[in-house]
């Protein structure tokens, strides 16, 4: 049975004291009663892993994922419950740990196989295989200094995978290096698991998840959500996603209504803002050239003489893509009274490249929000494109061309 | 006894990570290690030369000329163990926060590096002292070996201060702040640069509270006078040391999940 994982009720909670007093006066009067309460960051998780099945963990950040990998690794104690792993482990929490800027790769190669608990003889036999698969050439007996990340990364990720563990847990690296060493490391990560090893994976990456993992279990909040078929679980984790956006938005709104000092004047607020299909579904992912509907929901607080909103659709790294308002639109609102509510629908067809997007939306008075702004609010929506049928072409746009050819 | 065996498992890194940390001091230099000899060879000249020729420092009772120079020597190199095994060794959790929160790997490593390398630090330097002592004459014979189990005592001694701090440091920094200062009242608070027979006896007998007095005595004995060392007075400190080992080992045991998540 080496390979196997068993998680049984583990819990991991750290203690908060009010002031260091605290816990100097309980560490000297250890009688005096607890003076800490415990934040549980995990509590009541249950899985097991069989030997060579392919696990990835999934959930937002902070649900937990890397306390729960660093309890099955052992470097922190769980405070409650227990971890039952058999085999040799190598984790990858973090690459390029204990490296030295002053000794060469091949010298922090060796110590850093030495700290996963191989032997000197075991590293030598091992070394020039570690170098084949890093490719960094002469590199190797260069001080790791003169190092580009994306060196120290091949270096470790090398090292970490020289030897087949029986059980391989990996954070969130394969998205370390460059396009060509990701494939080769991924191609080395799936190779292992086809020959027995232990899969457990924390990524973001659907597509890593989906095309590794016989499984995949979903954290949420520090809570054990849900365990199935990686792509049910992907799908209720995007939808988890959408409610965690919904929940955010109310809770602006309750903070809003009574501070309102974040974004804008506030006489009026958007109450909802989702992005519909023909069938007035919610969309998280949009087909390539899918007709959508963006849905925009204000309430006027206090009475407004103008009201104009606008939406910007920006990529991945923020630029944007599209924008417009319906001052533009030409059809300003004039005179609302408090507590009126209004239905934005605006219609259109998504010409976007694949990727992911966001969408910012904004409440102000004329053409642009200097004048007044009664509220802002980036990323007020997040959605992706995928392609789905369109064949392959790149960039943020769909412009379909008609081809015609002279010879 | 599981804990010597990880010790065991895990000698090659231990090894490689006391050869990295004495290459390293000295990685980008020209000379290398000979800096490690040249420091403390400094140190040993200005002890003999200036103070025995040019001060004329003389220890009362001590004919030769170098008398106070090994008296200083005898205490300055094994305070100086013993100070860099406690001053590092309270900082060690902390020095190697990043490893151990990250990578799952026996940490009693740690305190064996450092341990590993004072000793290292320690045996160039009382090696160079030794030669001196061969070189001047002052070699004190059959009893140079009873400075063997006095080390031994001494170590053991400091292994148990630097874990006990060590681990109270995690929780509480203070500590380590704290012991910096309390470490230069305790230097001299132990007759080192100056003979015992100085003070008033109603002083005389606070010292008996300081197991490092006792200490280095047994050295100031075997080096100057080429005497054995009284071994009943090493009794107590031997006892402490022992017993706070065993403290700081359980210490360790119960505070070692808790110290991940306070680094």
């Amino acid at each position: 049975m080496t390979g196997s994982i068993s998680v049984a009720n583990l819990g991991k909670a750290y203690k908060q004291y009010r002031s260091r007093w605290a816990r100097l006066g309980e560490w000297m009067f250890p009688f005096g009663g607890k003076r800490y309460h415990l934040k549980w960051v995990l509590q009541e998780i249950n899985f097991n892993i069989s030997p060579g099945e392919a696990v990835g963990i999934i959930g937002i950040n902070g649900a937990g994922k890397s306390t729960l990998l660093k309890l099955i690794t052992g470097t922190t104690q769980p405070t409650g419950g227990r971890v039952v792993i058999s085999g040799r482990v190598a984790a990858m929490l973090e690459l390029g740990m204990g490296f030295h800027p002053d000794f060469t790769g091949r010298q922090n190669a060796c110590m850093a196989g030495q700290l996963i608990g191989l032997s000197t003889q075991e590293i030598n036999d091992l070394m020039p295989q570690i170098e084949a698969f890093a490719e960094i050439g002469e590199y190797i007996d260069q001080p790791v200094r003169v190092y580009s990340s994306g060196m120290q990364m091949r270096l470790a990720f090398s090292v970490a995978t020289a030897k087949r563990p029986d059980v391989l847990i990996v954070d969130e690296i394969l998205s370390v290096g460059d396009a060509y060493f990701q494939h080769k490391s991924f191609d080395r990560i799936r190779q292992f698991s086809r020959e027995g090893t232990t899969l457990l994976i924390v990524s973001h990456d659907k597509q890593a998840i989906q095309s590794i993992c016989d499984r995949a279990i979903l954290l949420n909040a520090g809570r054990l959500t849900m365990e199935g078929k990686p792509e049910a679980v992907m799908d209720y984790y995007n939808a988890v996603l959408a409610d965690n956006q919904r929940q955010n938005v109310k809770r602006e709104v309750m903070d809003d209504g009574k501070v309102q000092t974040i974004s804008g004047s506030g006489e009026a607020m958007i109450e909802e803002a989702a992005l519909l299909n023909d069938q007035d579904e919610r969309l998280e992912v949009v087909n390539v050239g899918q007709s959508v509907k963006l849905r925009v929901v204000v309430r006027i607080i206090s009475d407004v003489p103008e009201l104009v909103l606008g939406y910007m659709i920006k990529d991945r790294l923020g630029l944007p893509v599209f924008g417009t308002n319906t001052y533009h639109l030409r059809r300003p609102l004039v005179n609302l009274h408090e507590g009126a509510q209004i239905v934005f629908n605006f219609q259109f067809v998504a010409n976007l490249g694949e990727g992911a997007y966001s969408i910012a939306i904004a409440l102000h008075a004329s053409d642009t929000h200097i004048d007044k702004n009664y509220e802002w609010r980036d990323r007020a929506l997040m959605f992706s494109v995928i392609n789905v049928d369109k064949g392959t072409f790149g960039g943020v746009a769909w412009l379909p061309p008609t081809l015609e050819l002279t010879q | 006894m599981g804990m010597f065996r990880d010790i065991w498992v895990y000698r090659g890194f231990i090894l490689s990570s006391v050869r990295r940390e004495f290459q390293s001091r000295y990685r980008n230099s020209i000379l290398g290690a000979t800096w490690a000899v040249l420091n403390p060879l400094a140190m040993i000249i200005v002890y003999t030369v200036i103070f025995s020729h040019l001060m004329g420092a003389r220890l009362p009772g001590v004919t030769s000329n170098f008398g106070y120079s090994i008296y200083l020597c005898a205490g300055v190199l094994t305070w100086g163990l013993f100070t860099e095994i406690v001053g590092r060794g309270q900082n060690v959790f902390l020095e190697y926060a990043n490893l151990i929160k990250k990578l799952s790997f026996p940490r009693i490593c740690l305190p064996v590096i450092i341990v590993l390398n004072a000793g290292l630090n320690f045996a160039i330097s009382f090696g160079l002292f030794t030669i001196f002592l061969v070189l001047s004459g002052n070699f004190p014979g059959l009893a140079f070996m009873a400075v063997f189990p006095v080390l031994v005592i001494q170590i053991v001694f400091s292994i148990g201060l630097a874990i006990n701090l060590g681990i109270l440091n995690v929780f509480f920094r203070d500590v380590g702040q704290f012991f910096g200062i309390f470490l230069q009242f305790w230097f001299w608070f132990t007759p080192i640069v100056y003979p015992l027979t100085i003070l008033p006896p109603e002083v005389r007998v606070l010292f008996i509270w300081n197991p490092m007095a006792s200490i280095v005595n047994a050295y100031q004995n075997i080096l100057v006078n080429g005497l054995w060392p009284s071994w009943h007075t090493l009794i107590p400190v031997t006892m402490i040391g022992m017993a706070i080992c065993a403290f700081g080992v359980r210490l360790y045991r119960k505070r070692a999940g808790e110290m991940v998540d306070e680094l």
